[in-house]
């Protein structure tokens, strides 16, 4: 949208830096994906507009910024560049329309806050707040959960050991930049996993 | 009295002296000391008032089960009431009162209850304050809260300095309790490869057996320990904890454990307590076994103690609790404390055992030392006023008769073990009664069991009843077998160390000390501590027939303190079914609720406090809203503007002033918390045919219709503008808090009844900013910021079109919720902010003024528009509402429309929506009742009617109102009497207000206004 007006970060790229450091990201774009992941057509027009395989469930296929996570057994969420999501959306919903495949394809690149955590004992600083098991052999690199911190729903991405993001709505951004930056205080170090 | 000895105190760091006070004065004790060995170290006996009676109290045991030793620890933000001596650890600058006792522990007034004891026996206050009834509320319960509760609260306004976290976890076997029976579990469990975590609720791992003595392959179990743990740290997939107590075992092996990190050096940073939320595969409870008190008169004085307790203080602390102490036992384990007290070089005049033939081997190894033993005695009644000076000896048998008297400062009762059962029974493990120990064990046919079943809790060593190391190892080998076992995994082959202790004789239960007491005695003798409930007392609740143990533990209070019966449970019960004349067994134990000792407020809030207490949803505007003067007002979740005041506005001149500028020039509403939910597929017209009472699949696409939702019981649960968005794509608008409801019931629907229907849904609430441009100048607006075409005739009421304005991409409404020409422009949310900004620069010409939520509700108030919520209360249907036409009569079904047509639903005398108009002008208050003659059976005046929503309104000058009213459509005209906020029956006419029925639609009733 470089002609567009500029769209504003949730949090205005908020940061902490603490036993870990906490960075707001641009959400960049996001395309909700909703069908039959069974479905090899579906499957098919997906991965080519993604330009990664179907990821597995509790997943991520691809890369933080262009990839398919895996959001629930009918869902998956495609990242991608902001400026591609209105016209991927469109595309994808255009070409499983005319295979008569039954989906819903949407632009919901200003639906989320987008988080990133780096550092030592993320682990354990993310098991103050969800209660998915946050365990070596529970959560692997690659996986991603959907879950809640405290009081409110996100997915939680493990991006590489000692980085993970997390996607939780605009709307409680504020809420869940508090949580994390609580959850990742020095001091408060724990070497649990 | 109580004294440091010179030697001794596995724990206590006699290199170093910390400074603490309590009641003010300055004392000293150790590293490693508890504050209970600390003031017995300076002679402390007394650190307590009782709860009812205000007696004198001293410590009685060494752990979480102490009744006596609460104290109020800390000051300010850091003072906590009810805190255990007994397991808070002294630390420098430790500040402790002492509780329950005015004006000094001393000299307390209270006290005086004591000479009235006689008049306040069990269930005293249910008996004497029954009459007059009035009284209760006003008068004695007044009196009694001030009377009664231990410690105080502390101050409404301090809030705590400290953080507290929690901590979620999952692992194939938790073993709590940090004893050798634990350690043991876990190294068994550990060693088949299953992940174990190992969680100890004191400092210190080993448990009572280096204490109690015996060996362990040979070597004092203190060395094994300190092996074993060396070993346990070596496996990769054993992790242990200390000061991490297991607070409750729950459903689906859910465990709570509280740790208590900085409570020992407060001020650290980090957080105080961490709440760990375990989901176990498996648990092994590992909890020990708790000593009994004896019931003699007197067992309450300051200097009377738990046997057990008192080796501790002599071997873990180095102190003494006195200097000549009696030893009253009904078992062989009295003797250990006696030999403890012996080799310590302190005096034991005597050894007093309850059993007509004495003990075993100990006891020979008393004799052995040269110890008095006086078998087939006990305490008729101990001396003393606020400490111990002496004992009175009778026979056990007997009636109390004084035989002797010894002098002494100092009684150590040992009244046989109690399993502690509490963790195994949370939810649900039964308990057997072993009659060889007298004490209820797990019954391992009945544990508490899972999802599957099968068990998921095994109960290892003595708190499995296995008091002793020669069977307890092998117990508890076992029982870390089994839970790894369960888990899948397979058992490992690993050597159960011999454990050897020194055989002993039976125990005889002794319920009441001396056997025959006479009543004097047992109005003396104390079974709990904290609540001050006698033998007496569970004695008369037993004769009036209070004979369910659960009942008696109501009537008389009973192990209903904050210790919640830890020692008073078993010889509470004991006593009643002796009363009554029943086994043990027959009568039972109360329940064992979690948690195991109080947790801190703080730990169960965790992160959930100040700021974040709960989330609070931001719109993409909301930050523009703070600083332009917003004054919020909740709803649900989100935080909106209720309306933004100027310097010098009041609420109701800023809501007028909005008001106004959006009937005359131009408003903006930021409207972007209505819900936003997409549904698509081949079934969505079918769908939404069902979910909304009107059609939804004939709308042709571009265009807009209002829906009423029902739930299946035909109330009114949510209305909202449908878009058609394509041939098979519709966006639905809910309500501010109806958008996550809404969305859940169209899954619910879809998930769980038309499942095989083809549509998906979409919640897309959080995607979009949308803000309402209203007014007369609203189009002139849109016109200036160009890029498509807004006109009547391109985009006509109740359609809706994408394109640009301003360069932003946007959806754009023409939909109106006020009456005036309008239009919702939604767009992504992060522009939101940038096109607001370009509104308000565009428009400076027309001064848009910015309204907030009550000028909303005003605006549609004057136009007749119902609100879910104030309208509707869940017992109303839309045709209560005059919204007859917005129900579909050719659908052959919707969700309520059954309902709808019961008759109770269909009756014509439901009160319907009518508008209301004072005569005076002026407002009604909402909720305001309209009274109707007579009254009605339960002699409660009649009503016809009621106010659901009422305003000023600056557009007529007046107040209006909508209210529901019987046959109301039908009564134009009429006028009714309604209650104002003060109605008083004794004088209606200066507390009503007359107001005539009228149609709700008070503005543009042809709808001229939003059609050009």
């Amino acid at each position: 949208m470089s002609d567009g007006p500029f769209p504003a970060l949730p949090l205005q790229g908020a940061r902490f830096e603490g036993a870990v450091l906490v960075e707001e990201l641009a959400p960049g774009g996001q395309v909700s994906i909703r069908g039959d992941l069974a479905d090899t057509t579906f499957a098919e027009a997906v991965t080519a507009q993604a330009g990664c395989a179907m990821p597995g469930i509790w997943q991520i296929s691809g890369t933080p910024e262009r990839g398919l996570l895996w959001m629930s057994p009918d869902e998956l969420l495609l990242l991608l560049p902001r400026a591609e999501a209105a016209e991927a959306a469109r595309a994808l919903q255009a070409r499983l329309d005319a295979a008569a495949v039954h989906a819903l394809v949407l632009d919901v690149s200003d639906a989320r806050a987008r988080f990133r955590l780096t550092g030592p004992h993320l682990r354990e600083v993310m098991a103050r707040l969800t209660p998915a098991d946050m365990a070596p052999g529970a959560f692997p690199v690659g996986h991603l959960r959907r879950t809640r911190l405290a009081q409110v729903a996100a997915a939680v991405v493990h991006v590489a050991e000692g980085d993970m993001q997390v996607l939780c709505f605009r709307s409680v951004a504020d809420y869940t930049f508090r949580l994390l930056s609580g959850a990742a205080a020095p001091g408060a170090e724990l070497a649990y996993f | 009295m109580s004294l440091r000895l010179s030697t001794g105190g596995r724990f206590t760091d006699r290199s170093r002296e910390i400074r603490f006070s309590f009641d003010g004065t300055t004392l000293t004790g150790h590293p490693g000391d508890t504050l209970a060995s600390a003031l017995l170290a300076n002679d402390r006996l007394l650190v307590g008032r009782s709860f009812k009676y205000h007696r004198p109290r001293g410590i009685v045991a060494s752990g979480a089960e102490e009744p006596n030793a609460l104290v109020g620890l800390g000051q300010g933000p850091r003072f906590e009431p009810n805190q255990r001596a007994t397991t808070t650890e002294l630390f420098d600058g430790l500040v402790a009162e002492s509780q329950n006792r005015w004006p000094s522990l001393d000299r307390d007034i209270g006290a005086v209850n004591v000479a009235l004891s006689r008049f306040l026996p069990a269930g005293f206050y249910y008996k004497t304050f029954l009459w007059p009834r009035a009284f209760w509320k006003h008068v004695y319960e007044p009196v009694i809260r001030r009377a009664a509760g231990l410690g105080r609260a502390p101050h409404p306004e301090s809030r705590d300095a400290d953080s507290y976290e929690h901590f979620h976890v999952f692992t194939d076997v938790l073993v709590i309790g940090g004893g050798v029976a634990g350690l043991m579990a876990a190294k068994s469990a550990a060693a088949t490869g299953a992940e174990v975590l190992l969680i100890e609720q004191s400092p210190h791992w080993g448990g009572r057996a280096p204490v109690d003595g015996g060996t362990i392959e040979g070597e004092a179990p203190e060395a094994w320990v300190h092996r074993t743990l060396a070993e346990l740290d070596a496996l990769p997939n054993l992790r242990r904890v200390a000061r991490l107590m297991g607070a409750g075992v729950h459903d689906h092996g859910y465990v709570l454990g509280y740790e208590r990190l900085t409570d020992h050096a407060p001020g650290q940073p980090g957080p105080r307590h961490r709440l760990w939320r375990i989901r176990a595969r498996q648990i092994v409870t590992a909890t020990g076994a708790i000593e009994r008190p004896l019931s003699f008169a007197g067992n309450d004085l300051p200097g009377v103690m738990l046997a057990s307790a008192m080796r501790d203080y002599v071997v873990n602390y180095g102190v003494a609790p006195g200097q000549r102490t009696v030893i009253v036992t009904n078992n062989d384990d009295g003797y250990r404390t006696a030999l403890a007290l012996h080799r310590a070089g302190l005096d034991v005049p005597a050894i007093l055992d309850a059993r007509p033939m004495g003990g075993g081997a100990l006891a020979a190894e008393a004799r052995e030392a040269g110890l008095r033993i006086e078998p087939g005695r006990a305490v008729a009644k101990v001396l003393g006023g606020k400490r111990v000076t002496g004992v009175a000896t009778c026979l056990a048998e007997g009636t109390g008769a004084v035989l002797e008297e010894i002098a002494c400062d100092a009684v150590a009762m040992a009244g046989g073990w109690s399993p502690v059962v509490h963790l195994w029974s949370h939810c649900g493990g039964k308990l057997t009664w072993d009659a060889a120990g007298a004490f209820f064990r797990p019954d391992p046919a009945r544990p508490a069991t899972g999802a599957d079943g099968a068990a998921m809790v095994h109960a290892a060593g003595a708190a499995n009843g296995e008091l002793h190391l020669s069977t307890l190892l092998q117990d508890a080998a076992t029982a870390g077998k089994n839970a790894a076992a369960a888990c899948g995994f397979t058992a490992a082959d690993i050597s159960v160390p011999q454990g050897e202790d020194t055989p002993e004789a039976p125990l005889d239960p002794i319920w009441i000390m001396p056997r025959k007491a006479t009543p004097d005695l047992r109005m003396k003798a104390f079974l709990d501590y904290q609540n001050d409930v006698k033998l007496s007392d569970v004695q008369l609740a037993a004769r009036e027939g209070y004979e369910s143990v659960e009942h008696a533990k109501r009537y008389t209070t009973l192990g209903m303190a904050t210790d919640q019966g830890k020692l008073s449970n078993i010889n509470g019960l004991a006593v009643l079914s002796d009363t009554l004349g029943q086994a043990i067994p027959q009568v039972g134990t109360t329940t064992f609720r979690p948690p195991y000792t109080p947790i801190s407020m703080g730990a169960i809030a965790g992160e959930a406090r100040g700021e974040i207490f709960q989330p609070l949803r931001r719109t993409p505007l909301h930050s523009w809203h703070e600083a332009n003067g917003a004054d919020w007002e909740p709803v649900g979740q989100w935080r909106r503007p209720y309306c933004y005041r100027r310097t010098g506005e009041d609420r109701h001149a800023a809501v007028a002033r909005e008001v106004t500028a959006a009937r005359t020039s131009l408003g903006l509403l930021d409207a972007s918390t209505l819900g936003k939910i997409v549904v698509k597929g081949p079934d969505a017209g079918r769908f939404l045919d069902m979910l909304y009472t009107n059609m939804m699949s004939t709308l042709p696409v571009g265009k807009c219709r209002y829906g009423l939702m029902c739930s299946e019981n035909g109330f009114l649960i949510d209305d909202g503008v449908v878009a058609r968005l394509a041939e098979d794509t519709w966006l639905c608008h809910t309500t501010t808090g109806g958008a996550d409801r809404i969305h859940a019931h169209m899954e619910d629907w879809l998930q769980c009844e038309w499942w095989d229907w083809q549509v998906y849904t979409a919640n897309v609430t959080e995607e979009f900013a949308q803000i309402a441009v209203v007014g007369p100048k609203a189009r002139a607006l849109l016109e200036k910021l160009g890029g498509m075409d807004v006109s009547r005739e391109a985009l006509p009421f109740m359609t809706w079109a994408e394109g640009t304005l301003g360069g932003f991409p946007v959806r754009v409404f023409r939909i109106s919720f006020s009456g005036e020409l309008s239009y919702e422009v939604a767009l992504p949310a992060n522009l939101g902010r940038a096109f607001w900004d370009r509104l308000l620069k565009e428009g400076a010409q027309w001064q848009p003024t910015h309204y907030g939520t009550e000028a909303l509700h005003v605006l549609r108030a004057e136009k007749g528009f119902i609100m879910i919520g104030d309208e509707t209360d869940g017992t109303v249907i839309p045709q209560d509402l005059g919204l007859g036409w917005a129900i579909s009569k050719k659908k052959a079904d919707y969700l309520g429309k059954r309902a709808q047509e019961r008759s109770f639903m269909a009756s014509p005398e439901r009160w319907q929506l009518v508008g209301l108009e004072t005569l005076d002008g002026s407002v009604l208050p909402t909720g305001a009742l309209a009274l109707a003659p007579g009254k009605n059976a339960n002699g409660q005046r009649n009503t016809q009617g009621r106010v659901t929503s009422s305003y000023r309104s600056p557009t007529l000058g007046r107040g209006i109102a909508m209210g529901l009213v019987r046959h109301g459509p039908d009564r134009m005209g009429e006028e009714l009497v309604f209650t104002t906020e003060d109605y008083d029956a004794a004088d209606e006419a200066a507390t009503t207000v007359k107001a005539r029925i009228v149609s709700p639609v008070f503005y543009d009733p042809e709808g001229k206004k939003n059609d050009v």
